[in-house]
């Protein structure tokens, strides 16, 4: 079975809520709508106190190259534009809404009906993809519309749709496939004829087996279901193309730069949502789960719900609770109080007992090599976390630390419990910085 | 609820840990061990003993009065150590000789360079060094197995008396070969040599039990292959293109691998993950060098066995070793930026 050959680590599974079906969550009373919920310039708010707004109604542009429109994921009237605390703990302008009924704009189409017949131009689906707020679910939430967007000079030849969903714990994407699996094909369909290719593969790890069996069964022309052994980080961008292609993304370049373009499964579903039925991204599948979780679920949630709304329902005894995940346990954010709101990026919610919250005593490195033999972009992370304690930016550079994508598999390894990718973010951040200014 | 945490992702670990690590070497040492408690008796457990109580006692006494830091007597490696160092002496070395090695392997080459990850030189080697060039004469007493192991440890050596010296104690077959080439180990059995049946230091003796310790910490992956293969594989091509060359004057490359402690060396000392190298090319040189040097020690030097003292030199060569072979980088097939 295919998989990416270097580096790479096998976390315990746990996909505690592989077999619970999306159940839709309750609209709440006040919805917490980030401004920057995608990689990426914040969008600018279009709405004001007081004003009423519908469900999937526009309520903030994505103005800048690299940016996404946010829509009302509620019906009801703006409260305020204020700020609040978003996942990765800074407070950053959210739009507040008190949500009044549950009244849809009347240009979505709400029916459950499959839309099959692709009627718009490859031009024309980017920019409905643009304007629906379509970004990369799986966590990241690069805005999907400048992905398919090729600059010139450059070719796509394949499309690749990432249904690894290599996180533990995760299931939203497990679930979408099994549940919407017309949906996601006819979204590969839609990308397919965006990208002006014939060839799309969907990865999927073999621990998913009921959903490969499914989407293989279903005939769509120029789709291929690809399992793939089960390996962390093989969610990765760069590590997906190698598993499923054998083809290596150069240092410093993008996937377009050998032909392939990647898309998550879950942005692959709002596509089919935003082309075919005029949905604009407000609502998303986020897991909710945890080893003292009485029911891990999966949701169906609108954007801006708060987490706390979500953890009332699964029977957690939030007093043992010492940490909140937003996302897997490789990756995830930890968040700082269970007021953050569910944005486009929340892929799940692991809820971590207060035992499996501390991380080990930090020891002297022993030089077993177990981080280098772990990381699947062939680095030295003991090196470059040594020298990135001692400011030695030169040092960091010339070790390749623009290279790390920070899965963790180094310090998931580490018998020292050593903080290397503490390091290896400050070592990114100065190297980073550093080369910006040379470029200046 | 009370306060949540935060802290940087990875949030799950992989559950390893130093003293899992140390715990299973010394545990793959267990099958040594019984085979030289079998074959020496008392003495074997003597030596083990004093050891392990003075590595464990040096490595808690300068933490705690001299360094002042945090123990880190529970991370098992000053046991590890200790079992490291008694396996590479003789059952009759007296006590305080062993308590001196034991002092120069945790204070000078272990605590004087920061304690364990910051060392260069293999702590249990150093010391096995140390004391070979200290003590030349108990060094290379080499008891035969099972010969009145008793008598050895009630009189020890503290009164040399060369009539129970002469029956207790023989040349090991590196010493033969030494002395008397390769004409003087033709009488020799290899059965015997893989059961641990010849006069040698404790833990040296049987290939056998090395190795189902070996295979142990590379199932457990502790170890990889890199180091151990390179090492016997140089070890034998070495030592076989010169026995071809001479087979009067050296011996065939089966007797240098199974004696000596070369089997030991190879797959407990030269693989100490602290002082070897980090990426598997690294490995296969290093353990080229050890072999290479291994043999030639024992053909041409003064020495009959030249293990401890390879391992030492490439230890050396590590930092070096380290800079020259770096990991196979993901996507650097195109020139960067």
């Amino acid at each position: 079975m295919k998989t990416f050959k270097l580096g790479g680590v096998h976390p315990e599974e746990n996909k505690l809520s592989s077999g619970s079906a999306i159940e839709i969550f309750p609209v709440p009373e006040k919805v917490y709508i980030s401004l920057s919920q995608h990689l990426g310039a914040p969008a600018v708010p279009i709405v004001a106190k007081g004003d009423k707004v519908k469900t999937g109604d526009l309520i903030a542009k994505g103005e800048a190259f690299i940016s996404a429109n946010i829509h009302s994921s509620v019906s009801g009237t703006v409260e305020k534009i204020d700020e609040w605390i978003d996942t990765g703990g800074y407070k950053v302008p959210h739009v507040i809404i008190n949500v009044e009924g549950d009244e849809w704009n009347d240009s979505i189409d709400r029916s459950t009906e499959l839309v099959k017949d692709i009627k718009l131009t490859s031009e024309e689906i980017i920019q409905k993809i643009k304007e629906m707020g379509v970004v990369g679910l799986g966590g990241a939430a690069f805005p999907t519309h400048v992905k398919f967007m090729i600059p010139e000079g450059k070719k796509a030849d394949s499309l690749i749709i990432n249904a690894v969903e290599c996180e533990p714990y995760l299931t939203s994407d497990h679930r979408l496939m099994l549940e919407r699996p017309n949906e996601l094909l006819i979204g590969t369909q839609i990308l397919m004829k965006a990208l002006k290719v014939e060839k799309a593969y969907i990865g999927i790890e073999n621990n998913k087996k009921d959903a490969i069996e499914l989407l293989s069964s279903l005939n769509y022309s120029g789709i291929e279901i690809v399992p793939l052994k089960v390996k962390y980080p093989q969610g990765a961008e760069k590590q997906l193309i190698k598993a499923v292609l054998g083809r290596e993304v150069p240092s410093g370049k993008l996937p377009i730069d050998i032909g392939c373009v990647v898309n998550n499964s879950g942005s692959t579903f709002a596509t089919y949502e935003a082309v075919q039925k005029n949905k604009p991204l407000f609502e998303r599948v986020v897991t909710v789960t945890g080893k003292t979780v009485g029911h891990p679920s999966n949701f169906l949630v609108r954007i801006g719900t708060p987490i706390g709304a979500l953890l009332k329902e699964v029977e957690v005894n939030m007093d043992e609770i010492g940490k909140i995940i937003s996302g897997g346990p490789m990756m995830g954010k930890a968040i700082i109080s269970s007021d953050v709101p569910v944005s486009k990026g929340t892929s799940g919610v692991l809820l971590m007992h207060e035992n499996e919250s501390h991380r080990g005593e930090v020891r002297n490195c022993i030089r077993c090599a177990k981080c280098v033999e772990a990381c699947p972009m062939g680095l030295e992370p003991y090196l470059i976390a040594a020298v990135a304690k001692n400011e030695l930016w030169d040092e960091a550079e010339k070790a390749y630390v623009m290279d790390c994508m920070e899965c963790g598999c180094c310090q998931f390894t580490c018998p020292s419990y050593r903080p290397l990718v503490d390091y290896l973010r400050v070592g990114k951040r100065n190297v980073g910085q550093i080369i910006r200014n040379r470029a200046k | 609820m009370s306060l949540l945490k935060v802290s940087g992702s990875p949030h799950v670990h992989g559950n390893e840990s130093v003293e899992k690590i140390m715990k299973y070497v010394c545990l793959a040492l267990l099958p040594t061990i019984l085979v030289a408690i079998y074959c020496f008796g008392l003495g074997a457990i003597k030596v083990l003993l004093i050891a392990i109580i003075s590595c464990v006692f040096f490595e808690w006494f300068i933490g705690k009065f001299i360094l002042k830091t945090k123990s880190t007597v529970k991370d098992y490696s000053a046991m590890l150590t200790g079992i490291l160092l008694a396996l590479n002496v003789p059952s009759s070395l007296p006590w305080y000789m062993i308590v001196i090695g034991c002092f120069v392997a945790i204070a000078i080459a272990k605590m004087a360079f920061g304690g364990l990850g910051n060392n260069i030189f293999n702590p249990a080697l150093v010391g096995r060094v140390f004391l070979l060039i200290s003590f030349p004469v108990q060094m290379t007493m080499w008891p035969k197995p099972f010969a009145s192991a008793r008598m050895l440890f009630f009189n020890g050596f503290n009164k040399i008396d060369q009539e129970i010296v002469d029956a207790v104690t023989g040349p090991t077959p590196l010493g033969i070969l030494q002395n008397g080439g390769a004409d003087a180990i033709h009488s020799s059995n290899y059965a015997d040599y893989v059961m641990g049946f010849m006069g040698g230091s404790i833990g040296e003796i049987s290939a056998i039990a090395i190795l189902l310790g070996g295979i142990f910490l590379l199932w457990r992956k502790i170890i990889s292959w890199h180091i151990p293969v390179s090492f016997i594989l140089t070890s034998f091509l070495f030592a076989g293109v010169l026995w071809l060359v001479d087979p009067t004057r050296f011996a065939d490359p089966l007797f240098h691998i199974l004696t000596g402690g070369l089997m030991l060396g190879a797959f407990f000392m030269a693989t100490d993950m602290v002082t070897s190298p980090m990426t598997p090319k690294g490995m296969l040189l290093f353990g080229f060098g050890c072999g290479l040097i291994t043999i030639l020690i024992r053909s041409f030097g003064a020495y009959p066995e030249g293990v401890s003292f390879a391992i030492l030199i490439m230890n050396a060569f590590v930092p070096l070793i380290n800079k020259g072979f770096k990991p196979k980088r993901f996507g650097k097939e195109v020139k960067h930026g």
